[in-house]
């Protein structure tokens, strides 16, 4: 049966028979990064297009629907559109500071790829600190947010980049009590042991309430920390018009744009990793039938349906709450979620000594 | 107790949010009716009142009811409307003011309906047309009476 272990393990034997080691070494970087390009651009594409019309069934309409079939090409033509503008610098704008953010987004984006199982023994570094190693690159992104906003020299570009410095800053505590409260249970910080300890069962199902609380946690945390909408103070459209992209165009927009989405879906994948078991089919107990059935499903395309499904819950929130204001913010990450996080890391780890999980 | 109003609060805005989840589940998995209209394929029938554009009524004879008064150019708060007149020479020998042209400046227009309240024979009325963008502003600046038209007998 063809899958992407096999592929990866063709291609690698095939080059190292061809070309000395060296050189398939850096071969396989070059595929790597290519492949890694690729699903960046087809990302775009496809959570713009679901965004879109996700937000267009919650709200009555029918999103864009005369572009290609039933609107399929839609964000092809957005981007086309978006690579034939002018990417113009202000002339009041640090220039270099001001290019260089939308790259430093992006790369930190391309950075957290690098641990992301996409499928059973298909990753590109099963590094053994691999959640330590997302949280901590993670939070570099908002120095390419702090620095859009201060090279922009507008004031509501650095309006947009504090708020989003305040935010993330704040919010990546309670993501990474509710991380913690799941590696309580593994015992790992590997990616691998990770999902491999959810053999029997996801997390969200094995750790009882904890884990629960933590996943909504989690959620809430991740979404703030995406900037995306009910926390989209960052950009705040009716307030501070793009935030800390106001004065982006062109392509250089597009990259804060890909980013954004690009984000969404790694955390996404972290959330999937963590709580829904990564790549591993459902299984429950000890039915042996089902559990067989499950495992004829490819892994890739459990890994890709549970991130699919995250993803849709983030947008599911986006077109449903109300905006925060920057003081409700600030108040549901210190005295609702900290506290709660906190305690519910505690309660983890009783459950943890004790052996309540399954 | 402030732990339990803490965990009222909790309790409230979860269940709040959650109702607010359902609402939109539910119009995300009950697609049938639209509230938004396919615009060029399927057009609204305007109410009747809808003030489009300026018109002069024709009859089938291309006769209208305009007499040159230039009541409506008098009313028009910022000149959308300029008539030019002439004069007619009736058989018996009379001359008899007439329009030459009625010149209708759409794009000063602000359909405020003040011409249509003011004109005493009703010959011009508010139209539901919409569509008014066209490449070439002076496109906009149209003559409403059709060529060859005169005033129906009998208005004054």
């Amino acid at each position: 049966m063809p899958s992407f272990e096999n592929i990866t393990n063709s291609i690698n034997a095939w080059l190292n028979n061809t070309f000395n080691s060296t050189i398939a070494l850096l071969l396989e970087f070059v595929i790597v990064g290519l492949s890694v390009i690729t699903l960046f651009a087809v990302l775009g594409l496809v959570l713009v297009f679901m965004e879109r019309k996700v937000s267009a069934y919650m709200q009555i309409r029918l999103g864009p629907n005369r572009v290609g079939f039933k609107g399929m090409l839609q964000t092809v033509a957005d981007t086309l559109k978006l690579a034939v503008k002018e990417g113009l610098t202000p002339d009041g704008a640090d220039k270099f500071l001001f290019n260089l953010a939308p790259f430093v987004v992006m790369i930190v984006a391309m950075l957290i790829m690098a641990p992301i199982p996409f499928a059973k023994g298909f990753q590109m570094w099963d590094l053994n600190i691999g959640v330590l190693y997302v949280t901590a690159v993670s939070s570099v992104s908002v120095i390419g947010i702090l620095m859009a906003g201060w090279a922009s020299n507008n004031k509501y570009s650095l309006l947009g980049a504090m708020r989003s410095g305040a935010q993330i800053v704040s919010y990546e505590l309670s993501a990474g009590l509710s991380v913690i409260s799941i590696i309580v249970l593994t015992g790992s910080l590997q990616i691998s042991d990770i999902i491999e300890s959810q053999r029997d069962g996801w997390w969200i199902f094995k750790g009882h309430i904890p884990a629960i609380i933590s996943f909504v946690v989690f959620i809430i945390a991740v979404t703030a920390e995406t900037n995306r909408a009910p926390f989209d103070l960052a950009e705040a459209e009716s307030e501070l018009t793009a935030g800390f992209h106001t004065e982006y165009s062109g392509m250089k927009f597009a990259l804060f744009f890909l980013a954004e989405y690009v984000n969404i879906f790694i955390v996404c994948s972290i959330g999937a990793i963590l709580f829904l078991g990564g790549w591993m089919p459902l299984h429950i107990g000890n039915w042996e039938g089902f559990n067989h059935v499950m495992d004829y499903i490819p892994s890739s395309i459990w890994f890709m349906g549970k991130v699919f499904f995250l993803i849709f819950v983030i947008m599911w929130f986006r077109w449903t709450f109300p905006r925060l204001r920057i003081d409700q913010l600030l108040n549901l990450e210190w005295k609702y979620l900290l506290p709660i996080s906190l305690f519910n890391l505690l309660l983890m780890t009783v459950v943890a000594i004790e052996g309540w999980h399954f | 107790m402030f732990i339990v109003d803490y965990i009222k609060d909790v309790y409230g805005a979860v269940k709040s949010l959650l109702t607010g989840m359902k609402r939109t589940g539910y119009y995300f998995t009950h697609h049938k009716e639209i509230i938004t209209q396919q615009y060029p394929e399927v057009k609204q029938t305007l109410p009747e009142r809808f003030r489009g554009e300026v018109v002069m009524l024709h009859d089938e004879n291309n006769e209208h009811a305009c007499t040159g008064c230039t009541a409506c150019e008098l009313a028009c708060p910022n000149a959308t409307i300029k008539i030019i007149t002439k004069f007619d020479i009736s058989p018996e020998g009379k001359k008899k003011k007439a329009i030459d042209t009625f010149v209708y400046h759409l794009e000063l227009c602000t359909m405020c309906n003040l011409c249509i309240e003011a004109c005493p024979t009703d010959a011009i009325k508010m139209a539901q047309t919409f569509e008014h963008s066209v490449f070439d502003r002076s496109l906009l600046t149209k003559k409403l009476n059709k060529p060859g038209s005169k005033i129906r007998e009998g208005v004054e």
